[in-house]
């Protein structure tokens, strides 16, 4: 876990957004003229903040879906039942309207070819954010890093980037998996159930591979993912985590 | 000046305590987990506490000597950097103070270092005269591993990522060196009420 300094303030900017792009009924993704800055890494976020007409503002911090080769900077958000700032984002947001933003955040989280691989992405519902980002640069790349996405969703219809996914499957050196936890389409040839040990020890590489892992999704998802694939054997310190939501209790 | 968010009128600003909530903060009922990797699972067999680097004699205690240390329960409010903040957690476990007074030193940082690798830098000042804990019971039961079990540091007034999960030790140091998310750009200090989220702020 050693440190890379990342230096540069983190100034406010404006940027317009260019187009909303709904990618399934609880999420959207939008895309931004891109900011002033140097530029970001796959796997970064970035900090959004609203301003009501009387002066109060509200920050949350969205995962970046476009990767660093993409003209246009893309979050892509997934509602939270009451939330504050989700639900504005997904239902009062248009094209040609002003987004606050400051970035890029982070970067343990973040992926690029000097890191090596085999790369494993293990994404939880909108975890599959910043996974997709990655996913982009290493196509972009043209490092020979094998890469491999397990995507876990609870239908089908809530698949976020599907076509994208789909097709990025078919690629050399990306392989896409996905497993369903509450409904199939007829004749889904995908797996099924929630990701467990069976799964995790058949689509990830084996632990003497050493593999570099990330992991982002709700709390239980990479909890359960992460513990397991140190049972598994693979080397906790090339696990790589993201959690977002209420833990439950 | 921040531009208006058109059509956007804000919906938590009636919420309990403003004046317990610092700038761009939010409260939440939840206990949001964030960690930069696999949750460690250390057997309290194995388990110790250490003081070491600019001091006299390093101090160790294992798991069973250090629950036996003189405790303190207190109640505050915590604020994560990634915007929650959580009003009246009940905490358990040992001030900073009483494992300082174990050795000596002069050293006006330290490092406090976890399984998993994780690290972070505080001034001592920031830690000492009832600023700071390692606790090792939330809520009145053990502290899960998941929130940073068997024990995690506690210093409530500076954004959370200081009070680190799953503590193992504590660093003195003559300078002050960066920890892991210091060191990814976030601010060296984090006190929530000036909004020290990152470098510069």
């Amino acid at each position: 876990m050693a440190g890379a300094a990342l230096p540069g303030r983190l100034t406010w900017q404006q940027t317009q957004v260019l187009a909303l792009v709904e990618e399934t009924a609880q999420a959207k993704s939008i895309v931004l003229t891109a900011p002033a800055w140097p530029g970001y890494r796959a796997g970064q976020h970035v900090d959004v903040r609203l301003t009501a007409d009387d002066g109060y503002q509200a920050q949350r911090s969205y995962s970046i879906a476009s990767s660093p080769e993409d003209s246009e900077l893309m979050l892509t958000v997934e509602r939270i039942q009451d939330g504050e700032v989700s639900p504005y984002l997904l239902d009062e947001l248009r094209a040609g309207d002003q987004l606050e933003l400051r970035g890029p955040i982070g970067g343990y989280f973040a992926w690029d070819a000097s890191l090596g691989g085999p790369l494993m992405l293990l994404g939880g519902g909108s975890g599959v954010v910043p996974l997709r980002s990655i996913l982009r640069h290493h196509a972009a790349a043209a490092a020979p890093i094998p890469a491999r996405l397990l995507y876990s969703s609870r239908s089908w219809d809530e698949v976020i980037y599907r076509d994208e996914l789909t097709r990025l499957a078919t690629e050399d050196r990306t392989d896409v998996r996905f497993t369903l936890t509450r409904e199939w389409p007829e004749g889904w040839s995908g797996h099924r159930g929630r990701i467990n040990r069976t799964l995790l020890e058949t689509v990830c590489w084996a632990p003497s591979d050493h593999p570099l892992i990330y992991i982002c999704g709700p709390n239980g998802f990479v909890e359960a993912a992460a513990g397991t694939l140190v049972q598994i054997g693979h080397d906790a310190g090339r696990i790589r985590t993201e959690r977002f939501g209420p833990s439950g209790s | 000046m921040s531009p208006i968010s058109r059509g956007f009128h804000g919906r938590h600003r009636s919420e309990e305590s403003p004046g317990r909530l610092p700038p761009g903060q939010y409260w939440t009922s939840d206990f949001p987990v964030l960690s930069a990797g696999p949750t460690p699972h250390t057997p309290l067999s194995e388990w110790s506490f250490t003081i070491d680097g600019a001091v006299a004699e390093r101090r160790s205690w294992s798991w069973a000597e250090f629950v036996a240390l003189p405790a303190e329960t207190l109640t505050t409010d915590i604020h994560c950097v990634t915007k929650w903040s959580k009003l009246d957690t009940t905490w358990r476990g040992v001030s900073i103070d009483t494992l300082l007074g174990a050795v000596e030193s002069s050293a006006e940082y330290l490092t406090a270092w976890s399984d998993g690798g994780y690290t972070t830098n505080l001034p001592r000042e920031d830690v000492t005269d009832g600023k700071g804990w390692v606790a090792y019971e939330y809520g009145g039961g053990p502290l899960e591993a998941e929130h940073g079990g068997p024990a995690r540091l506690l210093v409530p007034h500076l954004y959370f990522w200081k009070s680190a999960k799953w503590v193992r030790g504590l660093t003195l140091t003559i300078d002050d060196e960066p920890g892991f998310w210091e060191g990814y750009g976030y601010h060296n200090h984090g006190d929530p009420w000036r909004e020290q989220r990152y470098q510069g702020d």
